[in-house]
C-alpha cells in the first residue's frame, strides 16, 4: 500500500515538473526576461576542462558546465535542483533497488544517430570499466557487477546490473537499495554516448558529439582560450536555448574576468573574486545575483589526532566550534556573502532541515567554549606550547583570509595558539589528507554532484568512504545511512538522513562553518541571468539584449 | 682570447738627432739650463713616503663621508636598522592581537594608520615587519653579491672553459621557475620544520645569483682589457691580483646599481613566496606579506597596502642613495668635479 | 667569431640535458601526489588511480621515469599533460604569445630605460633625475600583482584606452598594456644602470677630447658616451629576456594572456613534469642564445673585446 502511494506521488511530481518546464522552455521569449535577441551569442567565463569531454571523465566545473550543455541525460535539474525528465519517459522502481527506465523514442544525437537504451548501457559500462580509467567510475559503484568490472586489471566491461530490454527500455539492478538513485541520473557521468565514441575515445573527447541543447562548433575548442557552442537543432528537451550560442572564455584569474564583465567584454561571470566581493553590488547595480548553492565549508578535525580522542577530544571539538564567530567572519571577510551553517548539508537541497536537534554546538558562544575547553583540560591537558594548526592549500584564492580570521578567533577565545598552516599545492594537501599525516585540522568543504542529502553525508562520513578525510567511523551513523538508502522514497530517505545528522552533530567529526553562495554578475548586453542549484548559470535561459 | 695591445710604433732610439733639411744655419744655439740644486723641485714633488699610503677604499671613504647624499642615506639606514632591532620602542600596540571587530577600520587615536582586514594594527605591523623584511633584503643581497659576484668575476676575467661552465650554470638556474625551486627547497628537512628568514634568504640566493653574476661578468669583460690592467700586469702584478685590485673596483658601478635595486625586489619577492605559502611562517611579520594580503582590498582600503609599501620605498631609496654615493666615491674621475 | 658562436651553440646540448635532468628531478621530489589531486578531493576508484599512475610512469623510480622521458624526447615526443593533451601542442600554442609579450616588454624597457637613463645621467640631481628616481621606487616597492591590477582598472576599465584583458589570439596591439606592466620593474633597473654608466663616462678623457674636437653635444652623447655606457645595460637586457618569458606568471594572470608563464606555474602546482621540463628546456635555450647575442654585442660596442 505504502509503495503504491509513493510511486504515484513520484509520478505526479515528474509529470508536473515536465509540464512546468515545457511552459518555460518551449517558447522562445516567454520567460519574463522581457524578450531579447535569440540569435546573439553570449559569452561566459570558464576554466580549461581538466580532461577530454567524456561524461565519465569530467569531474570538475570547467568541463562539467560544457558537458551539461552539449549532453542531455535521463533527467536534468531545474533551478531549484528538482529533477526534470530529459530523455527519460519514466524511471520506475518498487524497491529502490531494481529500476526500469524507459526513454523517449525518436531522439537523436547531434550527428543524427538515434539514441536508444543501448547508448546508455554502453556508456555506463564504459565509464565503470577499470580498463578505461575514467575519473567518475565510482559513480557506478552501486550498480550490480561494478566490483567485477572495476577491479584492478579487470578486462571485463559489462556490469551484470544493466540490461537492455528493447530500444527504449533498459533495467538497472543495484547491489543494494538506494532511494536517491534517481536523483543521481542527471549527473554528467550518466550521459549516453553515441556508438562513434568508442573507436577513439580520446579523439571523441576533443570533439564530442552529444545530444544536449548545444553542440560544439566546428573547431570550437581552442585550448586555454575558448570553447564555442552553437545550438543543437536536434534537441527537443526542456532546456531549449534562448540565445544563438554560448562562447566560454577561459580565464586563469577571476580578477581578469571581473574587469572584463565590467567593461562589457564578457557577458557572464559566475564567481566574483575576493577583490570584488565588497563592490560587486554597486559595480553591477541590478546585474548581479547572490544566492545559495549546494555547497558548504567545514573544518575537518581528523579522528587520528591524539589530542582529539575520546571524551576530551569531543569536548575540544565542541569548544572549537563554539569559539568561532561564523557570522562575524561572513560579515567582515566575505562581506555577508555566505550563510551561517546549521547542519552538514545545504539549504538548497530538497529535505533540508534548519532545526536539527543538537545544532546549538554550531552557535558562537565564547563563554561556553572556554568552559567546555576547561572541561577537556581537566580530563587530559592540551600539550604545552602546542599550536592548533588549520591546514589549507592556498593555491586557490580566498582560503587564507577566513582561516586566518578563524585561527585568530580560536586563539582569542580558547587561550591557545591557533594558526593557518599554508600548504603550497593542492596535490600536497591531498597527499597529506590521504596518507593521514595531518597534524591538525584542515579546511574542507563539499560541492554536491547531484542534489541529494545523501551526497553530503555518505561519501564524507560513512566508514571508509572515499572522501572521509578525517577517518570518522560510527556504527550508529552507518546504520542510519543504510536505513535511509533503503527507504522507498526520496522523502522518507531524507527524514532518516536528517536523523543521521543528529549523530554527526553529537560526534562533530567536522565543524560546519557556512553554506556557500554564488555571486554572479553579468554585462549590459544580456538580460537577467538565472543561476542553478549548483551555482552554475542556466546558460540556455540567458537572452541577449 | 688574445690581448690586442701590441704597440705598432717602434720606440725611438735615444740620442739620435733628426737631421734637418732645407736651409741650414751656421749660428750656434746656446742652451741655458738652470742647475738643479737651485730650485729643489724634486723635494717638492716627491711623494710623501712617510705617510701611510691611501688605498682605493680608504680614499673612497674619505670622500664618502663628506657627501650629503651619503649622510642622508646613512641616517635613514641607521633609523631603519634601529626600528628593526627594537620595534617595541616605536610601537606599543601588539601587532598579533587581531580581532575582526576592528576589521578594515580607519585610523583612530592610538592607531594612526587604521586596521587590516583581519583587524590588526597597520602601524604596529609595519614597525614589527621591518626586521624580517630588512633581513631578507640585506642578507639576500649580500648572498647574491658574494656568490654571483665571484662566479661572474671569475667567468668574465678568465674566460674560456671556466666562463662556459659558470655562465651555462647560470643559464640553467635562470631558467628554473622560482616557485618550483622554492617548493622543493622548502621541504628539505633542514627547512621544513624551522622556517625562518634564513630559509627565505637561502631560496632567494640560490635562484637570484645568476643576475648579479651576468652583470659582473659583463663589467669585468669590459674592463679586463683596459690599459691600466695591462699596466698593472706589466708592473708584475699577478693575474688574480689584477682582477681583485684593478678590474673589480672599476667594474663596481653596475654591480652596485643592480644590487641596490635588487634589495628592494628581494623584499617584494619574499611577499610572493609568502603569498604562495613558501615564505615566512604566519607568525613572522613582514612588509611583503602585508602588501600581498592587502591586495584584494586595494580598491576600498588602499591605506593598508600603502603604508608597508612606503616603508619599503624609503628603505630601498636609502640603499639606492647609498649606492650612488659609494659609486661616486669610488670613481676618481667623478671626484675631480 | 664564427668558431666562438659555433662552440657556444654546441654548449646547448649539455646545458639542455643538465637542465631537463635537474628540473625533472625537482618536480619528482616536490611533495604531494599529482594523481590524488586529479580527483579534486572526490573519491577515485583504486583501479583508475593505478591506471593513471602507470600512464604517466609515476609508478616508476626516478631514473626509469627520466629515461622514458628522454626516450620519447628523441622522437620529439614531449609527453602529455594530465588533461591528455600533447605537451608539444600546448607549447606551440603558448610560446609565441609569451615571446611576443616578452619582446614587447623588452623593447619598452630598452627604449624608455635608456632614454630616461641618459637624460637622468646627464642632469644628475636635477628635477627629472629625482622624478625618475621616485617613479622607480614606486615600481620597485609595489608588487606587480598590485600595480598590474590597478593599471588594468584605471587604463582598461575607467579610461577605456585598452582592452582590460587579452583576447584569444593575443595580437600585438592588445599586448601593449601587459607588456608595459611586465617591463616596469626591469625598466627601473635599465634606467638606473644607464644613468650610472652615463654619469661615469661623462668624465672620461675621450669625452673631453670629443668635446674639444668641437663635436656637437648630441654627437658626443649618442656616439661616444652612450656607446661606451651600454655594456652593463645590454648585459641586463640580455638576461632579462628569458626572465620576462618565464616570469610573466603574474602579468599573464592579470590580463588573461594564454602564455607559458601561467602554463608552467599551473604545471608546477600540479606536478606535471612533462610540461615543466619542456618549458624550462625551452627557456634555457632562450637564455643561452640571448647571452650569446649579448656577448657578440660586447665586441661590437667595445673593439677591445675579441672572441676567437
Amino acid at each position: 500500500m505504502r509503495f503504491a502511494r509513493t510511486y504515484k506521488a513520484l509520478g505526479v511530481a515528474a509529470v508536473l515538473a515536465l509540464s512546468l518546464s515545457a511552459c518555460g522552455g518551449g517558447t522562445d521569449t516567454g520567460n519574463g526576461n522581457g524578450g531579447g535577441d535569440t540569435t546573439k551569442v553570449i559569452t561566459a567565463n570558464s576554466t580549461e576542462p581538466g580532461n577530454g569531454l567524456l561524461p565519465a571523465n569530467t569531474n570538475e566545473v570547467g568541463g562539467g558546465r560544457v558537458m551539461d550543455l552539449i549532453f542531455s541525460g535521463l533527467v536534468s535539474y531545474d533551478a531549484k535542483g528538482a529533477i526534470v525528465n530529459e530523455l527519460a519517459e519514466s524511471i520506475e522502481s518498487t524497491d529502490s533497488q531494481n529500476y526500469t527506465i524507459k526513454i523517449k523514442a525518436g531522439e537523436t544525437f547531434s550527428d543524427g544517430s538515434p539514441i536508444t537504451a543501448k547508448n546508455f548501457v554502453d556508456a555506463w559500462n564504459f565509464g565503470a570499466a577499470a580498463k578505461n580509467a575514467q575519473l567518475n567510475s565510482y559513480f557506478f559503484e552501486s550498480i550490480k557487477g561494478y566490483d567485477k568490472v572495476s577491479a584492478e586489471g579487470s578486462t571485463e566491461d559489462k556490469m551484470e546490473g544493466l540490461k537492455v530490454v528493447d530500444d527504449t527500455t533498459f533495467t538497472v539492478a543495484l547491489a543494494q537499495p538506494e532511494s536517491d538513485f534517481k536523483l543521481r541520473l542527471g549527473y554528467t557521468a550518466f550521459y549516453p554516448l553515441p556508438e562513434s565514441a568508442y573507436a577513439d575515445p580520446k579523439a571523441f573527447g576533443e570533439n564530442p558529439v552529444g545530444n544536449g541543447p548545444y553542440k560544439l562548433a566546428a573547431d570550437g575548442w581552442k585550448h586555454e582560450v575558448s570553447i564555442t557552442l552553437v545550438p543543437n537543432d536536434k534537441y527537443k528537451g526542456p532546456r531549449a536555448p534562448k540565445n544563438g550560442g554560448v562562447t566560454f572564455k577561459i580565464f586563469s584569474n577571476f580578477d581578469a574576468a571581473y574587469t572584463d564583465v565590467k567593461s562589457d567584454n564578457l557577458d557572464i561571470l559566475d564567481q566574483v573574486p575576493p577583490s570584488g566581493l565588497q563592490n560587486y553590488k554597486t559595480d553591477f547595480e541590478g546585474r548581479y545575483v547572490n544566492q545559495p548553492y549546494a555547497g558548504n565549508a567545514t573544518m575537518t578535525i581528523p579522528s587520528y589526532l591524539p589530542e582529539f580522542q575520546g571524551e576530551a577530544g569531543l569536548l575540544r571539538r565542541q569548544a572549537i566550534s563554539m569559539a568561532i564567530d561564523r557570522q562575524q567572519i561572513i560579515d567582515k571577510i566575505f562581506y555577508g556573502n555566505k550563510k551561517i551553517a546549521a547542519d552538514f548539508t545545504s539549504p538548497v537541497i530538497d529535505g533540508y532541515n534548519a532545526n536539527i536537534p543538537g545544532a546549538e554546538v554550531l552557535k558562537f558562544d565564547a563563554a561556553k567554549a572556554k568552559e567546555t575547553w576547561a572541561k577537556a583540560e581537566a580530563i587530559s591537558p592540551w600539550p604545552a606550547g602546542k599550536v592548533f594548526t588549520i591546514s589549507s592549500n592556498i593555491d586557490g584564492a580566498g582560503n587564507k583570509e577566513y582561516i586566518t580570521a578563524m585561527a585568530n578567533q580560536i586563539s582569542t577565545n580558547l587561550g591557545i595558539k591557533a594558526e593557518l598552516n599554508p600548504i603550497p599545492t593542492f596535490k600536497e594537501m591531498r597527499a597529506l589528507v590521504n596518507s593521514k599525516k595531518l597534524t591538525g585540522a584542515s579546511r574542507a568543504g563539499w560541492q554536491a554532484d547531484y542534489p541529494s542529502l545523501y551526497n553530503f553525508l555518505g561519501p564524507l562520513y560513512g566508514t571508509g568512504a572515499g572522501s572521509n578525510d578525517g577517518d570518522y567511523s560510527s556504527a550508529a551513523f552507518d546504520a542510519k545511512l543504510k536505513e535511509g538508502l533503503a527507504a522507498t522514497s526520496v522523502e522518507d530517505g531524507n527524514k532518516i538522513f536528517n536523523e543521521s545528522q543528529e549523530i554527526l552533530l553529537k560526534d562533530l567529526p567536522v565543524v560546519p562553518l557556512w553554506y556557500q553562495a554564488v555571486q554572479g554578475v553579468w554585462s549590459n548586453n544580456v538580460n537577467t541571468v538565472p543561476f542553478g542549484w549548483n551555482g552554475v548559470p542556466l546558460y540556455n535561459e540567458v537572452t541577449a539584449k | 682570447m688574445s690581448e690586442n695591445l701590441t704597440p705598432e710604433n717602434e720606440p725611438r732610439k735615444p740620442g739620435t738627432a733628426t737631421p734637418r733639411l732645407g736651409k741650414s744655419s751656421t749660428r750656434v744655439i746656446e742652451h741655458f739650463v738652470a742647475p738643479l740644486e737651485e730650485t729643489p723641485l724634486a723635494a717638492v714633488d716627491k711623494v710623501d713616503e712617510s705617510g701611510a699610503p691611501l688605498s682605493l677604499w680608504a680614499e673612497a671613504w674619505r670622500n664618502l663621508r663628506k657627501q650629503p647624499l651619503f649622510i642622508i642615506s646613512a641616517v635613514l639606514i641607521v633609523l631603519v636598522v634601529v626600528v628593526a632591532a627594537f620595534p617595541q620602542w616605536f610601537a606599543s600596540v601588539d601587532p598579533t592581537s587581531c580581532t575582526l571587530d576592528n576589521s578594515a577600520e580607519g585610523p583612530r587615536s592610538g592607531h594612526p594608520m587604521g586596521f587590516t582586514l583581519q583587524g590588526c594594527d597597520v602601524y604596529a605591523r609595519m614597525i614589527h615587519g621591518t626586521r624580517a623584511s630588512l633581513m631578507v633584503g640585506i642578507f639576500t643581497t649580500l648572498g647574491v653579491l658574494i656568490i654571483g659576484g665571484t662566479m661572474g668575476a671569475l667567468a668574465g676575467y678568465y674566460g674560456g672553459w671556466l666562463d662556459s661552465i659558470l655562465a651555462r650554470l647560470g643559464d640553467i638556474f635562470f631558467a628554473l621557475p622560482l616557485i618550483l625551486g622554492a617548493i622543493v627547497m622548502m621541504q628539505l628537512p633542514a627547512f621544513r620544520d624551522n622556517r625562518s628568514v634564513w630559509t627565505v634568504v637561502a631560496v632567494l640566493v640560490v635562484f637570484g645569483w645568476p643576475q648579479i653574476a651576468r652583470i659582473t661578468r659583463g663589467a669585468v669583460i669590459e674592463n679586463r682589457n683596459s690599459d691600466y690592467v695591462t699596466a698593472a700586469k706589466a708592473l708584475g702584478l699577478s693575474r688574480f691580483s689584477a682582477l681583485v685590485k684593478h678590474v673589480l673596483p672599476n667594474s663596481l658601478a653596475p654591480i652596485i646599481v643592480v644590487a641596490s635595486i635588487s634589495l628592494g625586489t628581494f623584499i617584494v619577492a619574499e611577499a610572493t613566496l609568502s603569498f604562495l605559502g613558501l615564505g615566512l611562517p604566519q607568525s613572522i611579520m613582514s612588509w611583503g606579506n602585508d602588501i600581498a594580503a592587502a591586495q584584494p582590498q586595494v580598491r576600498n582600503n588602499p591605506a593598508v597596502l600603502l603604508w608597508p609599501a612606503v616603508a619599503l620605498s624609503i628603505t630601498v631609496l636609502s640603499f639606492i642613495m647609498l649606492g650612488d654615493a659609494l659609486r661616486d666615491a669610488l670613481d676618481p674621475k667623478a671626484r675631480k668635479r | 667569431m664564427l668558431m666562438f658562436t659555433f662552440r657556444r651553440i654546441l654548449q646547448l646540448i649539455p646545458v639542455f640535458f643538465g637542465a631537463t635532468l635537474l628540473v625533472y628531478f625537482l618536480v619528482f621530489v616536490t611533495p604531494g601526489d599529482p594523481i590524488a589531486a586529479l580527483s579534486g578531493g572526490k573519491p577515485m576508484a583504486p583501479a583508475v588511480e593505478a591506471a593513471l599512475r602507470a600512464q604517466y610512469n609515476l609508478d616508476q623510480p626516478f631514473w626509469v621515469q627520466y629515461g622514458l622521458y628522454l626516450k620519447n624526447l628523441v622522437t620529439l615526443n614531449l609527453g602529455q599533460t594530465f588533461s591528455g593533451q600533447e605537451v608539444s601542442a600546448v607549447i606551440i600554442r603558448a610560446f609565441p604569445v609569451t615571446a611576443r609579450l616578452a619582446i614587447m616588454a623588452l623593447i619598452f624597457e630598452a627604449f624608455f630605460g635608456i632614454l630616461f637613463g641618459v637624460i637622468a645621467g646627464l642632469r644628475k640631481g636635477k628635477l627629472f633625475d629625482s622624478t625618475v628616481l621616485v617613479a622607480s621606487l614606486v615600481v620597485i616597492a609595489v608588487p606587480t600583482f598590485v600595480l598590474g591590477f590597478v593599471l588594468q582598472l584605471v587604463i582598461g576599465v575607467q579610461l577605456g584606452w585598452a582592452r582590460p584583458t587579452v583576447s584569444g589570439t593575443a595580437p600585438w596591439n592588445e599586448l601593449v598594456l601587459p607588456a608595459l606592466v611586465l617591463g616596469l620593474v626591469s625598466l627601473a633597473y635599465v634606467i638606473r644602470l644607464t644613468r650610472a654608466s652615463i654619469s661615469e663616462n661623462m668624465n672620461a678623457d675621450y669625452v673631453r677630447t670629443a668635446t674639444a674636437k668641437g663635436l656637437s653635444r648630441r654627437r658626443v652623447v649618442v656616439v661616444h658616451i652612450l656607446r661606451n655606457s651600454l655594456i652593463p645595460v645590454i648585459t641586463f637586457l640580455g638576461a632579462d629576456l628569458g626572465s620576462l618569458m618565464g616570469g610573466a606568471i603574474v602579468t599573464e594572470g592579470i590580463f588573461n594572456v594564454p602564455g607559458i608563464g601561467n602554463l608552467v606555474y599551473q604545471a608546477v602546482l600540479k606536478g606535471e613534469s612533462a610540461t615543466v621540463v619542456a618549458v624550462v628546456g625551452l627557456l634555457v635555450i632562450v637564455f643561452v642564445v640571448a647571452n650569446l647575442a649579448v656577448d657578440l654585442l660586447y665586441a661590437v660596442l667595445d673593439p677591445r673585446i675579441r672572441y676567437v
